[in-house]
């Protein structure tokens, strides 16, 4: 059963068209990912559906409302946690969540027990009564995630929940996600970390320019290069110097020289790694390690939008700074 | 209801945040005191506390209302914490007035304090204190929506105070308060006309002195006007600007 029905939707600014009529939906239930580059339109179509941006043209069904004409029903089932931690910094960790929790209509008993409740399962019960500006950055987002689920929506719309913070904050988070869709939360994640959508969402729709070029669960996806067989070698170094006779020698197969001592070997077919390693060996490079290399939802991502990861993730970076 | 309990807790929110911070309170003191300072240098002779009355009063709501909203509100929206009220599932005039109130009680406390000063040293009996209270409360109503208009037109916190003055300046000057309105240029005069602190303030004048010149019913429908006329426009403006 769909939670979310977008069908036809487009977003013009004035002659700038960052949606281009676009269709999916999204189960209850499940965890959706939604990936794509800068400027491919996520933001815009999450502020779509949040309510933040009118469209231009299509229709947006939220638990069979239709969104676009109403647009203030709708938002009392959905949870919003912004791409920054966008709570008040003079209120404490708990009058913050009372707040949010006041602005669906909660009563004052019910709004306190919940965040109560909250604060204890998100591990931040003894920082509930300091200021939001003295939280860290891991603190501050789970305390804007509590807030976005404060008032129990059906969806959670998630933009980019662990960017930007330590690794083990963002573990804990991803936890935390889990946790909530096991609970029965359907959440729409947009993230640049490919790696995370792989880990969390069990559907995935990839947006470009506006559009959305693949749709599907990660087993669908992974179709795409499932023919693909990928080898790589971790080496001593000195790859550099033969990188140009290796790539010729080797121009059946696609060679990516991941530095001065790692490349990649990617073929429709097995690889067989006898000549590599009489090359490697020709050229006096020590092979420490060849490993066979699971397609990842990264590689479907790369091979669909011709995006290199490392390129978008440093755009993100870059904004933020 | 539920849209009330909403209602309520941004009105608390923002007394605690913002208005009820010992730095605003010390404002809405010192305006007054500054303000009767200047018309006691002015006349160069024993101040008619009474007299100035109306003035300070006014100028008290027009400066205390519309520095703290257009502050507050801008604020909010650099630091994207109004996105959160935006996305919340109340109307956008009942979120806008539950934005504003504060700022309006906040206007009506700082008429409050040179009226109470006054007391003690002039002998204030013969005040329509309904009309004065009326009068005031329009007053921090316009000029609280005007702050809310300019808050909306603006982006940065600088911007804010810089269009703020755009507005209070002229008013200042215009509204009768420095200048009887018959003795300016009449060049000036239409637009002390068009300005809504010149009907709240001789409202004022007429509750406290009995010297205003414009029927006080034309002014009370004159500033509700205005208070309609820049409500609307600044929900029309966040509808165009804010939810694009």
């Amino acid at each position: 059963m769909n939670i979310l029905e977008v069908n036809n939707l487009t977003k013009d600014y004035g002659g700038f068209m960052a949606v281009k009529g676009i269709d999916f939906s999204v189960k209850k239930g499940e965890i959706f990912g939604f990936l794509g580059p800068n400027g491919a339109g996520k933001t815009t179509t999450i502020n779509m559906l949040t309510g933040l941006t009118r469209p231009t043209s299509g229709s947006i069904i939220l638990s069979g409302i239709d969104l676009v004409k109403n647009i203030k029903k709708a938002q009392g089932i959905i949870g919003i946690v912004p791409d920054e931690s966008n709570l008040y910094d003079e209120m404490n960790g708990f009058d913050n969540l009372t707040f949010c929790a006041s602005l669906y209509g909660m009563e004052k008993a019910k709004r306190e027990k919940r965040a109560k409740e909250l604060l204890e399962q998100f591990g931040l019960a003894d920082t509930g009564k300091k200021p939001f500006k003295v939280y860290s950055k891991g603190m501050k987002r789970k305390l804007t995630i509590a807030a976005g689920i404060i008032h129990e929506p059906e969806i959670l719309f998630l933009d980019e929940p662990t960017t930007g913070i330590d690794v083990e904050s963002a573990r804990q988070i991803r936890k935390l996600i889990l946790s909530l869709n096991e609970n029965g939360t359907t959440i729409f994640l947009t993230t640049h970390y490919i790696e995370e959508a792989e880990r969390l969402c069990h559907r995935v729709g990839f947006i470009v320019d506006g559009r959305i070029v693949r749709l599907g669960t990660l087993d669908e996806l992974m179709q795409e290069v499932q023919n693909e067989y990928t080898v790589q070698f971790t080496l001593e170094g000195g790859l550099l110097n033969v990188k140009e006779a290796l790539k010729s020698q080797f121009s059946d197969y696609s060679v990516s020289v991941l530095g001065d001592n790692a490349v990649k070997i990617q073929s429709s077919s097995k690889v067989n790694l006898i000549p590599f390693i009489k090359f490697f060996e020709e050229n006096n490079i020590m092979v420490y390690e060849a490993k066979v290399v699971r397609p990842s939802l990264e590689e479907v991502f790369v091979k669909i939008t011709g995006i290199e990861l490392e390129k978008m993730e440093k755009e993100k970076e870059g904004d933020r700074k | 209801m539920k849209s009330w309990i909403a209602f309520w807790n941004i009105l608390m929110k923002d007394m605690k945040n913002y208005y009820l911070k010992p730095p605003n309170i010390s404002w809405g003191i010192i305006f007054p005191f500054a303000w009767t300072l200047m018309f006691f240098l002015r006349s160069e002779s024993a101040v008619d506390i009474k007299g100035i009355l109306p003035g300070v009063m006014s100028l008290s709501v027009l400066f205390g209302t519309t520095s703290m909203l257009a502050v507050t509100i801008t604020f909010e929206r650099k630091s994207r914490s109004f996105e959160r009220l935006l996305l919340a599932p109340i109307s956008l005039n009942l979120l806008m007035l539950a934005k504003t109130t504060g700022a309006i009680f906040f206007g009506v406390l700082n008429a409050l304090i040179p009226a109470i000063f006054a007391s003690f040293v002039v002998d204030l009996s013969g005040i329509n204190w309904m009309t004065a209270f009326l009068s005031v409360l329009l007053i921090a109503v316009t000029s609280t929506f005007l702050g809310l208009f300019i808050s909306v037109s603006v982006s940065e916190v600088f911007e804010a105070q810089t269009f703020s003055n755009f507005f209070r300046f002229p008013m200042m000057f215009l509204c009768g308060l420095f200048i009887p309105i018959q003795n300016l240029p009449a060049l000036l005069r239409p637009i002390s006309y068009i300005l809504p602190l010149t009907y709240g303030a001789d409202i004022l004048k007429t509750s406290i002195n009995g010297d205003g010149f414009i029927a006080p019913w034309i002014s009370f429908l004159v500033l509700l006007g205005f208070s309609l006329l820049l409500f609307l426009m600044s929900t029309h403006n966040i509808q165009k600007k804010w939810i694009y």
